[in-house]
């Protein structure tokens, strides 16, 4: 067998110039510089930046077999047909033993196969615990200075407290399938809370009405509107532009889907494109994009100043640290406290 | 901080739809630590060559029991090539009489396993052919 061998790479700047002339093996080889955050990641991101901006991105959520690859594929053919081009982002897990990922969204997806108007990108969630991966919005960037003209981001299947795609997405859909929960369900706090639009797909299925209803009833008791965000471990309340304004309010409502056979496809995204000139035209847009950046910002910030902690942190001293947390000589906060103050 | 992972697409081109064999050996190359993008059956060469270059793999396993190989599978080399993915590694599995093995080499596959291959054998196989980027 031979040695591993090395292959040509090309430099940043023919990534930035394949991208953004519709290079398809550039696009594709730049996401993946991004996704492994490669040395040069940050040079090729700075470059494409200025380029994106212009995407509207949806992220579709929800539970694991309510059918998301399905719906995003319908979804898909929905905004070729009204002549928009799609950029697809597919998250499936990375196994926490061996590193490994089984990334079968594809399966669903056959039917957008041959069309240059789409690209559909498998990512691993590579140890992240959100729903997506650390790397997701990178991705997003990279398609969006491509072109694409809408995105659609798919989570993994998620159970009840994965929200991080709403810092990512524009319009967030959360699916439903029935037979999955009760009322109880549908009034805890999580995911639910962070859709724009609310879709019981598979409603061809017995139980759908149950399901619709129980969402709906959790609507009808929505609080006052009010938003808030974490800002520095800190609930705030967000003053929207909208505040006190009953009727300019985004009203979230239960969507029915047979994504299988395309019903309902249509009329969700039309809900969707609704959702994008209410957030241009109500101010909201500007404010979802500040609290994006905020937490974009915010994550650069964290993951750089864990790196540089921890490079100067010597081995050895954490070591004898653990090893005296095991004997029960020292808990972990004041050992933690101790590395810090000996920085 | 680089985090590089072998990406290997599995997929079953032409029309027979036994994919158990697939599906087996795209959960023992998860096993292996890959990512494996699995995109079922019934996969045109066109389809299969499209998908590789969108996911930037950097190898395309393709199971066929057919009997269609001598078409299909050089079919998957020359548009992989013909789109400049030059670096990807085609390997073969399934049902490929003996005769066949050495013509499909020559059209540029690199390895082909037949039934009953102990899995650490077509893992290592990639381990020590995939070619990186520098």
């Amino acid at each position: 067998m031979s040695a591993v061998e090395t292959i040509q790479r090309p430099s940043i700047a023919a990534l930035v110039e394949g991208v953004l002339n519709g290079h398809r093996l550039h696009l594709a080889r730049a996401i993946s510089r991004v996704e492994n955050q490669e040395n040069d990641a940050g040079e090729l991101l700075a470059a494409l930046y200025p380029h994106c901006g212009r995407a509207h991105i949806i992220g579709v959520t929800g539970a694991p077999g309510t059918g998301k690859s399905t719906l995003v594929t319908a979804l898909a053919q929905s905004y070729r047909n009204a002549g928009l081009t799609v950029g697809i982002v597919a998250i499936d897990p990375t196994s926490p033993f061996t590193g490994g990922a089984l990334l079968g969204d594809r399966v669903r997806m056959r039917s957008l196969a041959g069309d240059a108007g789409v690209f559909v990108r498998s990512m691993a969630t590579r140890g992240s615990l959100g729903g997506l991966s650390k790397t997701t919005g990178d991705v997003v960037t990279v398609l969006d200075a491509a072109g694409f003209e809408r995105i659609l981001v798919e989570t993994v299947g998620v159970g009840q407290a994965e929200v991080e795609i709403a810092s990512t997405a524009h319009t967030t859909l959360v699916v439903e399938a029935p037979g999955l929960g009760d009322e109880v369900q549908a009034i805890k706090a999580g995911i639910l809370e962070i859709a724009d639009i609310l879709v019981v797909n598979k409603a061809d299925r017995p139980g759908a009405d149950r399901t619709i209803r129980a969402l709906e009833m959790m609507l009808e008791i929505e609080g006052d509107g009010a938003r808030y965000v974490r800002h520095h471990g800190q609930l705030l309340r967000v003053e929207s532009p909208l505040e006190g304004d009953e009727e300019a309010r985004w009203k979230v409502i239960v969507m029915k889907t047979v994504a299988t056979e395309g019903s309902g496809v249509e009329a969700l995204r039309q809900r969707i494109d609704a959702h994008r000139r209410w957030l241009l035209e109500s101010g909201e847009m500007a404010l979802r994009e500040q609290l994006r950046i905020a937490h974009t910002l915010e994550n650069i910030l964290r993951a750089e100043l864990n790196r540089r902690i921890a490079s100067r942190i010597r081995p050895g001293n954490l070591e004898e640290l653990m090893e005296r947390i095991r004997r029960r000589e020292i808990d972990p906060y004041s050992a933690a406290a101790d590395l810090l103050a000996h920085l | 901080m680089s985090e590089r992972k072998i990406r290997v697409l599995v997929a079953k081109p032409g029309l027979d739809g036994h994919d158990r064999g697939a599906k087996v050996v795209a959960r023992m190359l998860r096993d292996a630590g890959f990512e494996v993008i699995y995109t079922g059956i019934r996969q045109t060469p066109q389809m299969i060559a499209e998908a590789a270059l969108q996911e930037d793999v950097d190898v395309v396993g393709l199971s066929i029991l057919s009997g269609a190989h001598m078409t299909l599978c050089p079919k998957v080399v020359e548009l992989l090539r013909a789109q400049g993915q030059d670096n990807v590694l085609v390997i073969v599995g399934g049902i490929i009489p003996e005769e066949d093995v050495e013509k499909l080499k020559a059209a540029g596959v690199a390895a082909v396993f037949g039934p009953g291959t102990p899995s650490q054998e077509y893992v290592n196989f990639i381990r020590n052919n995939v070619k990186v980027p520098a």
